[in-house]
């Protein structure tokens, strides 16, 4: 049997889709126009569809002064029992959502992790539980910007 | 491939997960040094955290986030013995996973 090109190329190209799917399929939805909004409100529009008011139901750990801005370690405790999502923040970046959590009842309320940052700029945690924002922010200094360079 | 690190440790009923994911995290913003070409950009999207195959948190990454990233987060009402299991998704399709026995 000779392997035509044509036929060949559609059915690569057809095993290639599927490889692409499959994978994508697992997970439900990623907010993907939030992660390409290049600012904090648009982000927050996107994402939530409402402002958020500073609570004391979240804290967010953060360094002083990142030396790095390629490491920035992050970490966001929240005490609200039946918190949804946890997202991360930062203004100043090229596109500010860093990350967001989406959590289950059997999730503490604990997230760690560690961002880029470009250059000094707010950290902003946003909590959203029972249909309500709850958010803290820090401002972190970075002295090497993580993004580009 | 051992692209996963997990550890898992229960204390008062509450199980911490701590994760190291290795990945290079391009941005898409960077360029190589020496061509001058932009690198493309390659970050994980998701990451699933499955406990007895039951999904406990759900992280959409963008590319803020650091190389080789670092989880860490607490989950409620698991116990010792019991498997936790991480895996991820990249904007190039790729994936990986690991498991780990809560101790």
């Amino acid at each position: 049997m000779t392997i035509h090109r044509r036929k060949f190329l559609h059915t690569a190209l057809g095993v290639a889709a599927a490889i692409l799917v499959v994978p994508l399929k697992v997970f439900a939805a990623r907010p993907k126009a939030a992660f390409g909004a290049e600012k904090y409100d648009d982000v927050m529009n996107t994402l939530y569809s409402s402002t958020t008011t500073d609570s004391s139901h979240v804290s967010i750990k953060a360094p002083d002064i990142a030396e790095n801005g390629a490491v920035v370690p992050i970490t966001v405790k929240t005490d609200l029992a039946n918190a949804e999502s946890v997202s991360i923040i930062v203004p100043n970046n090229p596109n500010p959502l860093a990350a967001s959590f989406e959590l289950t009842p059997s999730s503490g309320g604990l997230v760690s992790t560690r961002i880029k940052m470009a250059k000094t700029s707010d950290v902003h945690a946003v909590v959203k539980a029972g249909g309500k924002l709850y958010s803290a922010s820090k401002e972190v200094k970075v002295t090497i910007g993580g993004c580009g360079g | 491939m051992a692209k996963i690190k997990i550890r898992a440790k229960e204390k008062n009923g509450t199980v911490t997960v701590k994760s190291l994911l290795k990945h290079p995290m391009e941005t898409g913003n960077r360029k190589d040094k020496k061509t001058g070409n932009e690198i493309p950009a390659h970050y994980i999207t998701e990451v699933k955290c499955e406990v007895n195959g039951k999904t406990v948190m759900t992280a959409y990454l963008g590319p803020g986030v650091s190389k080789d990233p670092y989880m860490s987060f607490d989950v409620k009402g698991a116990k010792k013995g019991e498997t936790v299991k991480l895996s991820w998704v990249d904007n190039k399709g790729e994936s990986a996973s690991g498991e780990v026995t809560i101790k």
